[in-house]
């Protein structure tokens, strides 16, 4: 009730002038904080490409919302948390940013949250992955974009096995995230009548993996999935091509890989991988025409999670104008509201527990042979809907249903 | 003759008592009831931490010539227990502070015991290897939440009574804290516990044919250390609400080491001085495009080079030249 | 066939071939570690980043140059060794006079330098080499596939290992380096030019990590990280062995490396950690390491 009410407000004084509005932007400035690692692990799938996608959002608005202009800030976590929880709130306390964006590594993004939560302020999240965000650590104030592990492990699961590839075995890395990856796909793959032949966890940070690769060869499962991330995932997919894994039929599937690291892999060591993505740059017309122009400024194509910030910083722009202030309570609201649809986003709605579900693809590397060059990658093998890609709202931990 | 320089340095601390320490200490606490009023107060807290933490580590090297390579074990690990004591258990933030220190003191236990007994270089590179297994511990072990880390610790009611979520309650606090920790140090080296230390750097031969068991008082020396340690990463878990792997990786025990050497190893007031700058430096660099691991190691190499006395052992070196 | 521990054998002794393999990557790094550590009492701290230097020279000399493997086989060695004889000429041989510890600290900077930068430069997800394809393809050995490559991994650390310890050990040459470490005023008044020989030493150290980055990089992503997560471990394999017993290093390396390769099998989480508690065992039996002469 009270809700409407203020939105209605909020559309009169749009509707009024445009210089009321203006008086309605704090400090007569929107600020957006990009923050994340611009040197370490996750540099290439987010670093400064994030910071392009979010200042190529603002362009479009032609730098300037409800009236009063638009400013982008960076910053570099450098993967730790304590870094981004005292850059979080020195950029709310003292530099009047109304908005953070990106935020890989779900450490620093749970800091994050927290002071977003009790401070009031919009939170946009494209890199990081960990489903508490949206779950027990969720936040009114905190929209989770573009992916998550769920969605990577169940998607590409599901998809797996409906093929009838139904016997798994899985290399993990062993920590929450990894385990958390494993249990997903479990889930999902027993779900729908598969089986799991074994498991083996390794310490983070491995880098020979032919021990692994060899117990998952002998196990005579369909499938070998990669519950583990960045740096494990690269040694994991090349040593597997060295020994041959995949010429003895099994299928590889990569529970969270990023298209920098199937760049990085090369063709030749990634080819016939499975994985799901959120993003592609070769999707239509539209994704074509905004990386191309991303790749101007950046050097090389988009990944999902630089994608992810253009399309959450864009939707929080729109809803900034549609709501005529930059009031975290009213914006929040707007953004619920107005449906998300852009070259990202397709079929977007934003769950009440902030989740953006939107369409996700499952997709298979291609062969060198197929690849008409670089980054040309992936060829989306199917769509998996928003309505089934992401959990369902009501069975997270989060309290806001 | 090659063991001789790193404790030369500080050996001539004792003579540039040409200006009044105490006068400083005093200027020095002054300014710092006063910065929150002008700086922001998370950024100092953030100082203050690790400012006792390049203390706790001084203590070690710059009076025992003992060098670690491994202090990020007792500041992560502490952080980890504190945060889980203060959040799970629900513990009131001076028990979970003790929690976390005592924590600390049992795993310096632990790896002194196992470290003092080789001296220099292998001392340095066993402190190395036994922190890198605690990290791999934080990694593993349940309580520690894998690389999310512990989140959203609560800062409580310190004695049950004063609320800690006030910035400048805490501030106070965590300054409590340090001027508790940096007194205790001031203590130690001053007292005959701190000149067998002395000694033992100079010439542990000798101290022992002198009757002293120097690997007990060594050990005691590694134990405070990693106490105080452990007491600056507690601290730091509470004002961050969060404890992470950060804490336990190794090129915290790099940082620290930086910090120490940066301000002037062996001196009591150099490693604030190193923390305070290292810590600045940080924050300012997140903010630009310069790659912080080239700066920070770059003024790791201008240090050793040509700057080993670190700023504070500089000026003291110069005053009681004149 | 019988098992053992519900092993069985093939499994076994694929997983000890492969930890073989991980072994002479262990001691080739490890020996440069006992020989820089002998002759200078340095502990180079720059070892692991040195090996991911080699590794991006023969990624470099590849994809700038066109320069294929056994060029950057042939060539980086050289190359990271001159850039480490540069690193001893003009930082290095300031610190001889000072506490040991500067010497760890000064490389200690010097690794963060060299990774800040590569990382600055090429991003942290790595760069593909290939597997040259005079080594690609493998043998099917029955109990396991053995890639060519990882084969003549073991076969070349194996001779360079053991070449080296022959060349310190029993030659005249090695006599001379031996000799200058116990006593360099003494060896210096015969007219040897003991400072030349000391950056030579420090060159030939460091261009072992350099070979063992060229070696690498087909078998994993040529990365700026690469060595700063090696370099722990070297550090544990240096300390159990004995700090500058050159055949100590290079038995630890093995015998670890196989060690590891059998954790992986009975206790995989623990695989990384292995190292380090052999490390505590050690300790404390053996202060000096397991071939180390108590001083």
């Amino acid at each position: 009730m009270l809700k409407t009410l203020l939105c209605g407000t909020a559309f009169l004084a749009l509707a009024a002038a445009a210089g009321t509005a203006q008086a309605q932007v704090s400090n007569n400035v929107v600020k957006i904080g990009v923050m994340n690692d611009r040197s370490g692990v996750y540099a290439d799938l987010a670093g400064e490409g994030s910071a392009i996608a979010a200042r190529m959002a603002v362009e479009e608005f032609g730098g300037k919302v409800a009236g009063a202009p638009v400013e982008v800030v960076v910053a570099d976590h450098q993967n730790k948390a304590d870094i981004a929880a005292n850059t979080a709130r020195q950029w709310v306390d003292v530099d009047n940013v109304d908005v953070i964006a990106d935020v890989p590594n779900s450490a620093a993004a749970l800091a994050v949250q927290g002071i977003t939560r009790d401070k009031k302020r919009i939170f946009l999240m494209s890199g990081p992955g960990s489903t508490d965000l949206t779950g027990k650590a969720c936040s009114p104030y905190g929209f989770q974009w573009t992916y998550d592990n769920y969605a990577m492990a169940a998607g590409t699961g599901r998809a797996l096995v409906e093929q009838g590839k139904k016997n798994w075995y899985f290399i993990t890395a062993d920590y929450a995230f990894g385990h958390s990856l494993e249990a997903e796909t479990t889930n999902m793959v027993k779900q729908l009548g598969g089986t799991v032949k074994g498991n083996v966890r390794h310490p983070l940070g491995t880098s020979d993996f032919s021990s692994f690769l060899l117990q998952a060869q002998g196990s005579g499962a369909d499938v070998i999935g990669f519950a583990n991330a960045g740096g494990d995932t690269i040694n994991a997919v090349k040593q597997a091509a060295e020994f041959g894994v995949t010429q003895s039929g099994q299928s590889l599937a990569s529970l969270l890989l990023f298209i920098s690291e199937v760049h990085a892999l090369g063709l030749e060591a990634a080819q016939g991988l499975m994985l799901t993505t959120g993003f592609y740059w070769d999707m239509d017309e539209q994704t074509r025409a905004w990386s191309a122009k991303f790749e101007q400024k950046h050097g090389k194509k988009p990944t999902m999670v630089q994608a992810g910030v253009y399309s959450a910083v864009r939707h929080y722009l729109k809803a900034v104008e549609a709501a005529g202030t930059d009031d975290a309570d009213k914006v929040a609201a707007k953004m619920r509201e107005l449906p998300v649809e852009d070259m990202f986003a397709k079929n977007g709605k934003i769950y009440p527990n902030g989740r953006m579900a939107h369409d996700m693809y499952l997709a298979r590397v291609k062969k060198p042979s197929e690849s008409k060059g670089p980054w040309d990658y992936y060829q989306i093998v199917s769509t998996l809907p928003a309505a089934t890609a992401f959990m369902d709202p009501a069975k997270t931990a989060c309290a806001q249903k | 003759m090659a063991e001789t320089h790193m404790s030369s340095v500080s050996a001539r601390r004792g003579a540039s008592s040409g200006l009044r320490p105490e006068l400083l200490y005093g200027v020095g606490l002054l300014l710092a009831l006063a910065a929150p009023f002008v700086l922001y107060p998370v950024f100092l807290m953030k100082v203050l931490c690790f400012a006792l933490f390049a203390c706790a580590f001084n203590l070690l090297i710059g009076f025992a010539g003992l060098l670690s390579f491994g202090h990020a074990a007792f500041f992560g690990g502490a952080a980890y227990v504190t945060a889980h004591a203060a959040k799970v258990w629900g513990w009131t933030p001076e028990l979970a502070l003790l929690a976390g220190t005592a924590s600390a003191a049992i795993l310096g236990l632990v790896i002194g015991a196992l470290a003092i007994r080789r001296q220099g270089i292998y001392f340095a590179m066993i402190t190395l290897a036994l922190s890198q297994m605690v990290f791999f511990l934080a990694l593993q072990l349940p309580f520690t939440g894998g690389e999310d880390g512990i989140q959203g610790v609560p800062r409580g009611f310190l004695f049950g009574a004063l609320d800690l979520n006030q910035p400048l309650t805490m501030y106070y606090f965590v300054l409590a804290i340090f001027v508790f920790g940096f007194a205790l140090i001031w203590r130690t080296v001053h007292s005959p516990f701190g000149q067998v230390l002395k000694a033992i750097r100079e010439n542990e031969p000798r101290a022992i044919s002198l009757g002293y068991r120097t690997e007990r008082y060594k050990l005691v020396a590694f134990l405070l250390s990693a106490s105080l340690a452990g007491l600056a990463g507690g601290t730091k878990a509470l004002v961050f609400q969060l404890a992470s792997l950060t804490d336990v990786q190794w090129q915290m025990s790099g940082e620290v080491v930086l910090m120490t050497l940066l301000g002037g190893m062996g001196t009591l007031f150099g490693p604030v001085v190193g923390a305070t700058l290292v810590v600045t430096l940080q924050n300012y660099l997140a903010g630009t495009n310069l790659p912080v691991t080239v700066v920070i190691g770059a003024i790791f190499v201008v240090c050793v080079l040509v700057f080993r006395r670190g700023i504070i052992g500089e000026i003291q070196a110069r005053l009681s030249n004149r | 066939m019988f098992e053992m521990l519900g092993i069985p054998p093939q499994v076994l002794f694929g997983q000890l071939l492969l930890g073989l393999i991980n072994g002479s990557f262990y001691a080739l790094l490890s020996l440069g570690l006992a020989v820089i550590f002998g002759m200078l009492n340095v502990i180079n701290f720059a070892h692991g980043a040195l090996y991911m230097v080699g590794a991006f020279v023969a990624w470099l000399l590849l994809t700038q140059l066109g320069l294929g493997y056994w060029w950057a086989f042939a060539l980086t060695p050289f190359i990271v060794g001159a850039f480490g004889i540069l690193l001893e000429k003009t930082m290095l041989s300031r610190l001889y006079k000072l506490d040991h510890l500067y010497g760890l600290l000064l490389t200690f900077g010097l690794a963060l330098i060299l990774e800040g930068l590569f990382r600055h430069q090429y991003g942290v997800s790595g760069q593909p080499y290939p597997v040259p394809p005079s080594l690609s393809g493998g043998q099917n050995l029955g109990f396991m596939f053995l890639p060519n490559y990882r084969g003549w991994v073991i076969a070349c650390s194996l001779v360079v290992c053991f070449g080296t310890w022959f060349a310190i050990e029993r030659t005249r040459l090695g006599a001379y380096l031996r000799a200058a470490t116990e006593n360099p005023v003494l060896v210096q008044a015969f007219g040897i030019n003991v400072p030349v020989m000391v950056s030579l030493t420090y060159g030939f150290g460091v261009a072992l990590a350099g070979l063992a980055g060229v070696l690498a990089a087909p078998i994993y992503q040529v990365n700026p990280l690469m060595g700063s997560n090696l370099i722990i471990i070297v550090f544990a394999v240096v300390v159990i062995g004995g700090m500058g017993s050159i055949l100590g290093a290079i038995l630890t390396g093995i015998g670890l490396g196989l060690l590891e390769g059998l954790t992986k099998v009975f206790y995989p989480e623990a695989s990384n950690i292995v190292v380090f508690v052999v490390m505590a065992i050690v300790l404390m039996i053996k202060p000096a390491g397991l071939f180390g002469r108590e001083r």
